[in-house]
């Protein structure tokens, strides 16, 4: 019954719904690019970041990847431009600018 | 008997009528018969009149409504007869059987003239000698059985003795009481039912 | 060896709950349902079954409850009554919605007001479009019988929607009679064990349960909840077609009591259906064409089955234990009235209201109406929709 989110979209028909709009499957946020929604868009500016990662935890959408202890630059595909993370960063190696 | 038996008992909410109804289904039972026993609710207050019904029959039973027209009455508190019409409906060739210290020329006047038979017991008198207090359904109980004919003395002995013996397993010392009750209203009704005829045939 | 024993309809279910051993049952406790939560306790207690029974604060609790111990892989249900269940309402809907084959032990009553105790189907009928299962029963015996019923209907992989097993308060549920039960063994072999394919609490195997859905998918989840309601029909009949080689016992949709060459029917549901039986018999020692249309079956509701099983008869009389103040009548005079309409069967079709709130309804009554039926069709006699039985006037 493990159900492949790829498949499933506005136009399914009913029947390859699955039964109660359960998803049987894990982490299938990654297949939904939120990303398409932002108006505004995040910039890391990398020489500013003191890497304290305050804003890693914020994210509502998980979009600040870290590896190795380090934060990454932003996973666009998912952020939404919401703005928390400039808010949030001490240092100002965050700045919002318009558009995508 | 193609309908088969009828019993309503009339009590008052913590005497224990509705078990006595439930016990007395229990005994036919065992005889093989197909049995009802069950309570009409009204206010669910102690002292409040309740009333409980039995059905007896050797074919199956699917009514489900109260009993109307009874082949025998039962009542249980003797206090209702002022104010409960207990020979409603009751069969001319039916019985009734009152829970009282009087006699049944005291009793005679309470019941509308009631044409078939009346039995009175004290069961309460019965229960303060055997038990030391006054349970008056253990009385009741054998008062059925004997005047209904469901079940033969012995028989009924020897089935209740097994199912006290399971009721009161952790308090045995009210078995013997409980027996001797029910040989004793038994044994005072002898005498007057030894010419009756069976109400259950 | 089937064993022929005595008791009330409340201890006829709780010794179903016994002999399936259930997972999880949460229970909050009200008249006339009280008994079975507390009769499973016992059981509980002695050690005879290891269900986990949840106290809780409320009914809306108890199917709370009963939900996400369900979500979690576990055999759930609960017990309740009138205002118990109307407290859970919220709560059915997401049961049947999400999936959950809960089963429920729904004991009649009446709501206020005026405030009463006693029988009716007030409450089992509110609960009618929740998406639930609900199967009703004329004694202690076919109470039993559907309870162990209830699981393999409700977890077909068909059907997957929650179960309601109903009798009506005091009238069965307090009333003791002959039953015949089955051996323990035998009924743990025809419910088996649960074996969801996915459940929550599955390592490995993660899901998401009750997702908030946007238009473009909430009609289409819609539609196939009702389909599996449709398909509950087909597994309620296979169930008791094996409850049936099993038991020697039980009825599919509903129960035809001499119907076959009945000129005028009964249709209705619950104890009063004995009532009835036994006034069909009366009658036909006395040359009348009569019969009973027992209804066992409300939800998936059998409205072609139904109208196909009264095309025979020339007037039909249909019982609802229920007010539904639309002024049109009750839930099964509407549903029964609609299946006949759509079957193109024209037949004198009278909707009768009895038994409110505990009202006793006799063989008399029966008698009443199958004579009014007759002058209905024989002198053309208009009756008057949704009188009222017993009533003083």
């Amino acid at each position: 019954m493990r159900t492949d989110v790829t498949k499933i979209h506005e136009n399914t028909p009913h029947q390859e719904l699955t039964e109660g709009l359960m998803m049987f499957a894990g982490g299938t946020s990654k297949h939904f690019c939120t990303g398409e929604w932002r108006t505004s868009t995040p910039v890391f500016i990398e020489e500013k970041c003191k890497q304290c990662l305050l804003c890693t935890p914020v994210c509502p959408d998980s979009a600040i990847p870290v590896r190795d202890s380090r934060r990454a630059d932003f996973d666009y595909d998912h952020c939404k431009g919401c703005g928390i993370c400039a808010k949030v960063c001490p240092f100002g190696a965050i700045e919002m600018k318009e558009g995508r | 008997m193609s309908n088969g038996l009828e019993i309503r008992w009339h009590g008052r909410g913590g005497q224990g009528a509705k078990t006595a109804a439930l016990l007395l289904a229990d005994v036919a039972f065992q005889t093989g018969a197909f049995v009802q026993g069950f309570p009409e609710y009204g206010p669910e207050r102690m002292g409040a009149p309740i009333t409980a019904y039995n059905r007896i029959s050797y074919k199956p039973i699917r009514v489900h409504s109260n009993i109307y027209t009874p082949d025998m009455v039962m009542v249980v508190d003797e206090t209702l007869l002022e104010s409960v019409d207990v020979t409603a409906g009751l069969k001319k060739d039916g019985a009734i059987i009152i829970n009282s210290e009087r006699s049944k020329e005291e009793i005679l006047p309470y019941l509308k003239g009631y044409q078939g038979s009346v039995y009175v017991i004290d069961a309460r008198a019965i229960s303060q000698q055997t038990l030391g207090k006054n349970f008056p359904n253990s009385p009741m109980l054998a008062a059925a059985v004997a005047v209904s004919g469901v079940m033969e003395r012995e028989a009924f002995l020897k089935e209740m003795r097994a199912s006290y013996a399971h009721k009161f397993a952790k308090k045995p010392e009210v078995i013997e009481g409980n027996m001797k009750a029910l040989e004793m209203t038994w044994d005072a009704l002898s005498e007057e039912l030894k010419d009756a005829e069976k109400l259950i045939a | 060896m089937a064993k022929k024993d005595r008791m009330s309809g409340n201890e006829a279910v709780a010794y179903a709950i016994r002999q399936i051993n259930p997972d999880v049952m949460p229970a909050f406790p009200i008249t006339p349902s009280t008994e079975i939560p507390q009769m499973v306790s016992t059981y509980i207690a002695n050690g005879e079954i290891d269900t986990e029974f949840i106290p809780v604060e409320s009914e809306h609790s108890s199917m709370s409850a009963a939900i996400g111990a369900e979500a979690a892989g576990a055999r759930s249900l609960t017990a309740t009554s009138s205002c118990g269940l109307a407290l859970m309402w919220e709560e059915l809907l997401v049961a049947a919605s999400n999936r959950m084959p809960v089963a429920l032990a729904l004991v009649n009553r009446t709501l206020s007001g005026p405030i009463n105790i006693n029988c009716d189907h007030t409450d089992g009928m509110g609960a009618r479009d929740t998406g639930w299962i609900q199967i009703y029963a004329e004694n202690n015996q076919e109470a039993y019988d559907n309870f162990i019923q209830a699981y393999p209907i409700a977890e077909h992989k068909d059907v997957h929607l929650p179960i309601m097993i109903c009798q009506d308060g005091f009238i069965t549920s307090h009333a003791v009679e002959n039953i015949t039960l089955l051996e323990d063994e035998q009924v743990r072999e025809f419910v088996g064990t649960y074996e969801p394919e996915e459940y929550l609490l599955n390592p490995g195997k993660p899901m998401a349960l009750g997702p908030y859905s946007i238009s473009a998918y909430a009609m289409e989840a819609r539609k196939n909840q009702e389909i599996a309601m449709e398909n509950a029909k087909g597994v309620i009949l296979e169930v008791a077609d094996k409850f049936r080689a099993l038991s020697g016992r039980g009825f599919g949709l509903f129960e035809e009591y001499r119907t076959e060459d009945a000129d005028f029917i009964m249709l209705i549901m619950g104890s009063a259906a004995g009532t009835a039986k036994q006034a069909v018999d009366d009658l036909r020692k006395k040359g009348k064409k009569v019969g009973v249309l027992k209804l066992r079956v409300f939800r998936p509701f059998p409205a072609t089955e139904i109208a196909k099983a009264l095309s025979g008869c020339k007037a039909v009389a249909i019982m609802d234990r229920c007010e539904s103040y639309n002024g049109n009548g009750g839930p099964l005079g509407s549903e029964v009235m609609a299946g006949l309409y759509r079957e193109k069967i024209v037949i004198e079709a009278v909707n009768y209201i009895y038994g409110l709130a505990g009202r006793d309804f006799t063989v008399d009554h029966v008698y009443e109406i199958f004579e009014e039926l007759e002058k209905a069709v024989g002198e053309g006699k208009t009756v008057e929709q949704f009188r009222y039985i017993g009533l003083r006037e």
